[in-house]
């Protein structure tokens, strides 16, 4: 069995569009959180998202551009960067003394795929009543079209698909990916999530369930996991991207390691479409640390689910109680969704960044706009600051409708 | 070899999608010289569709793998005659 370790990632998030600018806001609680620009949005009932800001993609992009929906060009983007950061060719070759390319797999969750591209057309064709479709539609609108542009343009030959598991695609698709390359499938695989749902149908779908936050007392602050006055969670985008590599193979090309992707628990609730169960969870995050060979006193940090609805919070909390048992007290928890919303299928991506990043920095990262914590929510749910803490391991949870539960655990690697 | 309004404009259209200059693009080049792929016909089949409005067959589309073949297909179902030959 190979041990797994990250060597590079790379995100594009509400809190900015590379790992240090996404750090400087996670770690403070600085939300990324505001009023909607990419809907019209005197349509909405709640004005907030987490929006990808200053991302052009026409600087990134040249004619392939037409076959890009938005998540796939956050994903590549990502990806970009995390073969970057891992010092690794842009594009694989064989015998150039690299990885070789069929050794390299890529694996994006994804909640909604190209639903933007989606939505346009199908606008076109119910609404303006047009007579045909865009021929990229298709290639647009599939949910593995960024792990397809991602092998395309890196030259990654081996294993390559989509994992849908709504919000908690991205923790899956890690967790996957990490036993791939545990079991020898491949030396490499780049995994992440990426998603952007922000469009017009979605936020009247997601406004239907009644769960989404007013942008009160202000946009910025509109997301407040586990506070006793939280009011439901913002969507958001974005992408986050790994590299995660064998050992081995880490070793071999003398790679920076920033981390062992040590750990991985899936589990279903099998009980209701959207009420999570406290059991599943629990289940996740003990398999999770059972693979990694961890204790509960071994973790320092869980990064929540958190969404900040009625439900979850409460729910998530009593499940991390009931893992933790006597080590509760001296666990951190905390919410990142707090400043980067969620961004549903790369949620989980964007969390396993702020998790590695607080590891890298001895730094836990606050849950941002707490204004009371809902005695039902009771952890040390670092409430506003961030707290100086050397991180030894880590749990990032992702919680799916369909009662899908995700845990990957972090360990430092010596 | 003088080309007509509309050998011009699907000339234009080709050009377009293909992000490629209208004048490197000679009526008789084949789409395997202009490098189109299958997908990038369909491309360029939908936009025709668009610009003149007309829904273009699947089997017409299929046969269309060269610019003259494109114009040739188009003034068929546009029904227009073919300009008069160079005397």
């Amino acid at each position: 069995m190979e041990r797994v370790v990250i060597t590079g990632f790379g995100l594009l998030s509400p809190c900015g569009n590379s790992a240090q600018s996404f750090w400087e806001q996670v770690s403070q609680g600085i939300s990324g959180l505001g009023p909607v620009t990419r809907v019209d949005a005197s349509l909405l009932g709640n004005n907030v998202a987490g929006e990808v800001r200053g991302f052009n993609p026409d600087e990134h992009f040249g004619r392939q551009i037409d076959l890009l929906d938005r998540f796939a060009q956050l994903g590549l983007v990502a990806a970009r960067q995390a073969l970057a950061d891992a010092g690794l060719a842009t594009r694989l070759e064989e015998g150039n003394g690299g990885p070789a390319p069929h050794r390299v797999g890529v694996l994006t969750g994804t909640a909604l795929g190209g639903v933007e591209s989606e939505d346009a057309s199908f606008y076109q064709l119910y609404g303006k009543k047009s007579p045909r479709l865009h021929p990229f539609c298709i290639p647009r609108m599939m949910f593995n079209a960024a792990s397809a542009h991602i092998s395309m343009e890196s030259g990654a030959q081996g294993p390559c698909f989509a994992v849908s598991s709504a919000c908690a695609s991205a923790t899956h698709a890690l967790g996957e990916a990490m036993r791939m390359v545990r079991n020898g499938t491949a030396d490499i695989m780049l995994a992440g999530g990426a998603d952007a749902p922000l469009t017009l149908g979605v936020f009247k779908a997601w406004e239907a369930m009644r769960v989404l936050a007013p942008p009160e007392p202000s946009a910025q602050a509109a997301c407040r996991p586990f506070s006793v006055d939280r009011a439901g969670l913002v969507l958001s985008e974005g992408a986050a991207m790994f590299v995660l590599e064998s050992e081995r193979s880490a070793r071999r090309r003398g790679a920076r390691i920033y981390a062992e992707l040590a750990g991985y628990g899936a589990s279903a609730d099998a009980s209701h479409i959207t009420l999570p169960s406290q059991q599943g969870p629990l289940r996740a995050m003990q398999q999770a640390l059972l693979d990694a060979g961890l204790n509960p006193g071994d973790i320092d940090y869980i990064n929540a689910h958190g969404t900040a609805t009625r439900v979850n919070d409460p729910i998530e909390s009593a499940a991390i109680g009931s893992l933790l048992g006597e080590h509760a007290s001296t666990v951190a928890v905390s919410s990142t969704k707090s400043v980067h919303g969620h961004a549903m299928g790369a949620s989980g991506a964007l969390e396993l960044a702020a998790t590695l990043l607080a590891m890298q920095n001895n730094c836990v990262p606050p849950t941002a706009n707490v204004t009371e914590v809902d005695p039902e929510c009771n952890l040390d749910i670092t409430p506003n600051q961030p707290k100086a803490k050397t991180i030894r391991a880590a749990l990032s949870n992702s919680f799916a409708f369909g009662g899908l539960n995700a845990v990957v655990a972090l360990r430092q690697f010596k | 070899m003088e080309s007509d309004a509309l050998t011009q404009e699907v000339i234009e259209i080709i050009a377009r999608e293909q992000r490629l200059p209208a004048e490197s693009i000679q009526p008789n080049a084949t789409f395997e010289e202009l490098k189109i792929d299958s997908l990038d016909g369909v491309n360029i089949v939908f936009a025709l569709e668009e610009k003149y409005n007309l829904t273009i067959p699947d089997e017409t589309a299929r046969d269309m793998k060269s610019v003259d073949q494109v114009v040739a297909a188009l003034r068929k179902q546009l029904n227009t005659p073919s300009p008069a030959l160079p005397s």
